[in-house]
């Protein structure tokens, strides 16, 4: 026993370390390329470290600051009109008795299974005739219409989680069906509604192609900021605005399971 | 009715949003692939087989062998997970994996380009180890890098969704067949991985149809021909202005996805049933 141990040590590390290297290799060269001044061929090391490139971006006059507030806009309107969409479709899927209950579950998963390339581009042309291309409004509802599956999907898992006979207690004793929902249902269901809120929240925030298609040039999101700046080959400027984009979606991955509950989760898609 | 009325009234605002949005604009752009000039023909086909023939090729081959990679990696980091004996490489692996779950495909695609390029982190790596020298070293921003950015992403979400599917397994088959003394790869090929099939199936075809639709990745990587078909399909919108050439590259990419797409409905509503 003792031997087989001494031996299957060295691969296993060897297999970890060189995953470690593939995972955080790319993002250690993202975090250097955001503090180097001057760094080329064949150095392994930039040559000079240092912030003047942070100072630029968030500079009065840069356009980070300003993409920023409009992505962070965006993503908060989306949030709303999601939830507000989503709340009523998933308490109704989850409790009430509906017609073709399936079918319509799989309908909010119809933006996730085709591909929404030639979608974006007929509705910015859409738009574009009636003046919302270019907007913030615009954006937003590529961007509900796209994060509502997660939205509609979680609330049905959140409300299909809660005990249904807390509620019809709370309606024995002379709660009306809404104050039922308002002060029982809702309350219990809001930690899965704040995990679809931040999933919605992120995919708004990272979304690209609807916003490249609708948005641009007006509503320049960070995603956009990243793209221009990195096909323009300022790639200080790029990584700075990717490590932005990149410490909520990490910051979600370490928190997902305290929102996302296995109770919850096990009824997604149900 | 009234109780039904209402639960429909509740989900109609949030239906009509995805038709509006989504539906209707689908149906134009399959609509818009016939239609040449002002009357409706096959020419915008004819024109995208001569330009992007080649392209289409690429295209699924890339997705293609992204999927096969993507499959591999996840069943052997799912399957490590749920037989890995060692528990603190099991606890490691575990926090190690998820980490590009989250990451959006642009920051993907910003990541390794710089990481990937000719004079990237990774080459200067291997030159400083002594393992290259500096004229041996070459760019991986081809068709390469945008395999590499789609296995990096895709991957830990499938794994995610396949561990989860072993972890509830029921384990006493697993644990007869190690007192039988089968080793722990015939374990995970011959009883482990028919019962999570279904759930390796649905994985594998959202990240095919993701991979079918990321923009950023083929522009920020390898923009170059041959490309993948979005971006071709965006060089179309901006450079001509040719919404005709561009749904039809668009409906070519929808029956491409269609196929697959089909199994995953077949499979859903066979859970569902």
């Amino acid at each position: 026993m003792m031997a087989r141990v001494d031996f299957w040590w060295l691969p296993r590390a060897f297999v970890l370390g060189l995953l470690a290297f593939v995972i955080f290799g790319p993002l250690t060269n993202l975090v250097l390329w955001t503090v180097a001044e001057k760094w080329y061929f064949p150095h392994m090391l930039p040559l000079e470290y240092g912030f003047s490139f942070w100072q630029r971006v968030f500079s009065p006059r840069g356009n980070a600051m300003e993409s920023l507030m409009t992505s962070i806009v965006i993503a908060a309107l989306t949030v709303i009109a999601s939830l507000a969409l989503a709340i009523p479709a998933g308490y109704a899927l989850s409790r009430l008795k509906l017609p073709f209950r399936g079918l319509i579950l799989l309908a909010f998963l119809i933006p996730q299974a085709f591909p929404n390339l030639p979608v974006y581009v007929n509705i910015a042309r859409f738009f574009y005739q009636i003046g919302l291309n270019g907007t913030i409004a615009g954006v937003v509802m590529v961007h509900v219409t796209h994060g509502l599956v997660y939205a509609v999907w979680i609330a049905t898992a959140a409300f299909s989680a809660v005990d249904i006979d807390l509620e019809e207690a709370a309606r024995s004793i002379g709660a009306g069906p809404f104050r039922a929902f308002r002060d029982v249902t809702l309350p219990l269901a809001a930690p899965g509604l704040m995990a679809s809120a931040i999933f919605v929240f992120l995919e708004s925030l990272d979304e690209f192609t609807g916003s490249y298609f609708v948005g641009a040039p007006d509503v320049n999101t960070l995603p956009l900021l990243l793209y221009t700046a990195g096909s323009g080959g300022n790639y200080q400027i790029a990584s700075i605005t990717a490590l932005l984009l990149l410490v909520p979606s990490i910051g979600f991955m370490l928190v997902v399971e305290r929102f996302l509950r296995a109770d919850v989760l096990s009824k997604v898609g149900h | 009715m009234p109780k039904r009325l209402l639960a429909l009234l509740l989900v109609l605002p949030a239906l009509v949003m995805i038709v509006l949005f989504f539906i209707v604009p689908l149906f134009a752009s399959i609509v818009g692939a016939f239609e040449v000039g002002e009357t409706f023909g096959l020419g915008n086909f004819s024109k995208s087989f001569e330009l992007y023939s080649s392209d289409m090729i690429f295209t699924v081959v890339i997705v293609a062998v992204s999927t096969l990679l993507i499959g591999f990696f996840s069943i052997a980091i799912g399957g490590y997970l749920t037989l890995g004996e060692n528990p603190r490489a099991v606890a490691l692996l575990r926090w190690l994996y998820r980490w590009p779950m989250f990451i959006p495909f642009i920051v993907v695609g910003q990541v390794l380009r710089t990481f990937l390029a000719k004079n990237g982190l990774m080459n200067n790596v291997l030159v400083s180890l002594g393992i290259l020298t500096p004229l041996q070293t070459v760019g991986f921003l081809d068709w390469r890098g945008i395999v590499i950015a789609f296995v990096w992403k895709q991957t830990p979400f499938v794994t995610l969704l396949l561990a989860g599917a072993m972890a509830s397994l029921d384990r006493s088959t697993i644990e007869a067949a190690r007192n039988l003394g089968a080793s722990r790869l015939r374990i995970l090929i011959e009883i482990v991985l028919p019962q999570v099939a279904p759930t390796l199936l649905v994985g594998l075809i959202l990240s095919f149809v993701t991979m079918m639709s990321v923009l950023s990745v083929p522009l920020m990587i390898n923009a170059q021909s041959p490309t993948m078909l979005t971006a071709d399909i965006a060089f179309r919108i901006n450079a001509h202005g040719d919404y005709g050439v561009a749904n039809a590259l668009g409906l070519i990419s929808l029956l491409l996805t269609a196929g697959v797409a089909l199994i995953y409905l077949r499979q859903s509503m066979k859970e569902r049933a």
